[in-house]
């Protein structure tokens, strides 16, 4: 019974692709799990785009939107109907072609990189080889998009935003990488599903986890940064500050585009946070060994949402960064701790099973980190500002 | 050869061509972003997983924007005054023939040599990390240390422009 | 440590937003129209004209001095006055206004219409949910619509109230005295009588303009 329930959409679609003709299959059966992604991923966005605002109102000690219907629930569709039915304006000195189509190759870029999750238990829609690579090379095409948007836009605010973006996501494109190669190192192998099957084995009832290893969690804080970086999200959301530059590279985009580009925005977090997930948090794996019975969809889909409130959370509670300590960040602080992080995962992997490799790989990162933070505070001066006031 | 590898093929000479004959330079470099892309697909299309998507990886997500941050920064983006062929144009397309035809004989010649070879073996990713590591451990190092070199000579080269203004 | 000032951040907004679920004052909004902020009680918006009793014609208390008219700053006010005369409330017969109108799309607040009348008649109004779409007449109130009745004023500003209330039974009290006095000596002996109708005629004149 579990099982099936786990299945269900396996073979649900295996069903369907049975009533028809054997030349159509292979065809449909991809359409079908192509549509279903399609299906979901936006059903989600609009989910999140409430939950963002009421979860950010209860932080800033206010209601969010609680009109439109019961908790605000239909609120995404008042925000659909608004979109569609503005005016699409182009700027006359704008080049039209590449306006059009920055917005599309954002999308479809993102829209790809779903292709390779593990959602559940053979639910995956490809089993690459290479899967993880072809997640990155996806994700590196979105910052084509960006700029094509900025740039067709010939307004200065958006060609600034749109460079501040790129520089933004090429410096943290590299920290995302390398903190999924020491994954790769210790799995052995670039497919998804081959990693969440070897975090699928348990000890005591407790999961192996990539993040319950020294290693595994200094990626993990690692990946995150790098991939709150990587989506324009806040606190790194200079880019599209408003209070910075209008709307960034989307100042010149009205009506539909906009919805566009903030359903790629979203859909980007969604995948990325997926790709969390199946690394480190185990993808559809259950936490402890007694609840199994519960689909392993279920899990998958509460981790990325778990991911998306933690994201939420750290939006509501930090201040922007701004364009150079970001890239300090970056290149002088997460680079050399990703590699550092490689290196302890080779001393995890050839100090061999026991519990001193657990003392030894904490130790290193720990101490690199506390002394590293050290350097980095050092001669900053933090704690309550004082004021000088004119007598 | 089948319509796929037709098609990829259409794609990527058309974004080649048009990269050379459209005035304005931001449109060149996103038409060989197609041709990129074109060459990734056809990588695909060979089965060759690791080539395909560290050729996106690489070229449309590093080169691509290095080439419009590079026309950006510099005054690329004004269209040039003279049109865009110039004046020695017979004599590069003579030498892109020759070229042609030297690449051409090699292909031919070496496929020929194996008539009868069927599919490629898939070289799987495990295979060409240890390739890497055993046989080709030397390229490796020299390659990375030319990259070490070529991104301090960068550094230097920035910080120099730097100390000058000031 | 690198990262605690994260922590202790990502903490309190944490407490925030659970706490906004169970006590109030992590929670400030009010959700208008349904509650409303209770107003303080010195706030006011525009005037209006205060009356005693029930018939809001027999016992306003404006004479159509126009002092109001005169002071206003924006000149929001315009008075005319009546024919005839009726009783105020010490007894005495007073002119009223037969047109009192106050465009409150001009009136700023200022106030200084109330301080300067000498007989309570115009206070400060609350109200301000008063918006219309009728751009030309909407925002020009007529007396009838300016005049509110005096247990209103107690509603809100009871403080206030209470002290012009004395003020004013104070005088009445004043002028009955006055009036018995003069009465009384209209009464008292003929020798008396010139001596004490000369002191006593100026006397409840000067009253009369006093108060």
């Amino acid at each position: 019974m579990a099982n099936t329930l786990d299945q269900i959409f396996v073979l649900l679609s295996r069903w369907i692709v049975s009533l028809l003709p054997v030349a159509l299959q292979p065809l449909v059966g991809i359409l079908l799990s192509v549509v279903a992604i399609i299906a979901v991923f936006p059903g989600l966005f609009a989910l999140t785009t409430v939950l963002e605002r009421k979860g950010l109102g209860r932080m800033q000690n206010r209601i969010g939107p609680n009109r439109t219907g019961p908790f605000g629930i239909l609120q995404p569709v008042a925000d659909g109907i608004k979109s569609l039915t503005k005016e699409d304006i182009i700027p006359t000195s704008a080049d039209a072609v590449v306006h059009f189509i920055a917005p599309l190759v954002l999308v479809v870029a993102v829209f790809m990189g779903f292709a390779v999750l593990p959602m559940g238990r053979n639910m995956q829609l490809v089993d690459m080889d290479a899967g993880l690579l072809f997640f990155f090379a996806i994700g590196a095409s979105t910052e084509l998009s960006i700029f094509m948007a900025g740039w067709s836009s010939r307004n200065k605010y958006s060609l600034l935003g749109a460079m501040r973006a790129v520089a933004q996501m090429i410096s943290y494109e590299v920290p995302l990488l390398m903190s999924t190669v020491a994954i790769v190192m210790i799995t052995g192998s670039l497919s998804l599903v081959k990693i969440v099957e070897a975090q699928n084995q348990y000890t005591w009832g407790l999961p192996h986890w990539y993040i319950f290893t020294p290693w595994g969690f200094a990626g993990f804080v690692m990946f995150c940064i790098a991939a709150t970086a990587e989506t324009n999200r806040s606190p790194f959301d200079l880019p599209e500050g408003e209070s910075e530059l209008v709307a960034g590279y989307f100042t010149e985009y009205s009506g539909f585009k906009f919805a566009l580009f903030f359903l790629g925005e979203y859909l980007g977090m969604f995948s990325i946070s997926g790709l969390g997930t199946t690394l480190f948090l185990g993808g559809w794996s259950a936490p402890l060994q007694v609840l199994n019975f519960v689909p392993s969809w279920i899990w998958f889909f509460s981790k990325v949402m778990l991911s998306i409130t933690v994201l939420i959370w750290i939006r509501g509670t930090l201040p922007r960064l701004r364009q150079d300590q970001l890239m300090n960040f970056a290149w002088k602080f997460v680079i050399p701790m990703t590699l550092l992080n490689l290196i302890v995962a080779a001393v995890w992997h050839f100090l061999g099973d026991g519990w001193l490799r657990w003392i030894v790989c904490s130790a290193i990162l720990l101490g690199v980190y506390v002394i590293g933070g050290r350097v980095q505070m050092r001669g900053k001066k933090f704690g309550p500002r004082s004021y000088r006031y004119a007598e | 050869m089948n319509v796929v590898f037709w098609i990829l093929a259409v794609i990527t000479v058309l974004g080649g061509l048009t990269a050379v004959t459209l005035k304005n330079t931001v449109h060149c470099a996103l038409a060989v972003t197609t041709a990129f892309a074109g060459l990734a697909l056809l990588f695909l299309q060979l089965d060759a997983q690791f080539a395909g998507f560290a050729q996106i990886l690489v070229y449309i997500g590093a080169v691509a924007i290095l080439v419009v941050f590079a026309i950006l920064l510099t005054r690329g983006s004004e269209t040039p005054a003279e049109g865009v062929f110039s004046r020695t144009w017979f004599a590069g397309l003579l030498i892109a023939a020759a070229v042609f035809a030297v690449l051409g004989w090699a292909v031919l010649h070496s496929v020929a040599a194996l008539p009868n070879e069927s599919a490629a073996p898939a070289v799987t990713v495990l295979q060409i990390g240890t390739a890497l590591m055993g046989r080709y451990v030397l390229p490796l190092e020299i390659v990375a240390l030319l990259l070490t070199a070529a991104m301090l000579g960068a550094v230097i080269v920035a910080m120099h422009e730097k100390g000058e203004q000031k | 440590m690198l990262g605690e000032g994260i922590l202790k951040g990502l903490k309190e907004t944490a407490r925030n937003a659970l706490g906004s679920f169970v006590s109030a004052d992590r929670l400030t909004t009010v959700e208008y129209p349904e509650q409303r902020v209770t107003l303080p009680e010195a706030s006011r918006n525009f005037p209006f004209l205060v009356y005693d009793g029930t018939d809001w014609q027999a016992g306003l208390r404006c004479v159509a001095c126009q002092i109001c008219e005169k002071e206003c700053p924006p000149k929001c006010i315009y008075i005319e006055k009546s024919k005839d005369k009726k009783p105020d409330h010490v007894g005495k017969m007073q002119i009223y206004p037969a047109r009192f109108d106050i465009d409150i799309s001009v009136c700023m607040s200022c106030q200084i219409c109330v301080e300067v009348c000498p007989f309570e008649a115009i206070k400060m109004d609350k109200e301000f949910e008063l918006a219309t779409d009728d751009r030309f007449g909407g925002l020009l109130l007529d007396r009838h619509q300016l005049a509110k009745p005096n247990e209103y004023y107690h509603k809100i500003h009871p403080t206030e109230a209470s002290q012009v209330d004395a003020r004013l039974a104070d005088e009445k009290a004043k002028a009955e005295a006055k009036a018995k006095a003069a009465a009384a000596a209209a009464a008292a002996p003929k020798p008396a009588a010139p001596a004490s109708a000369a002191t006593s005629a100026p006397a409840p004149k000067k009253e009369g303009e006093a108060s």
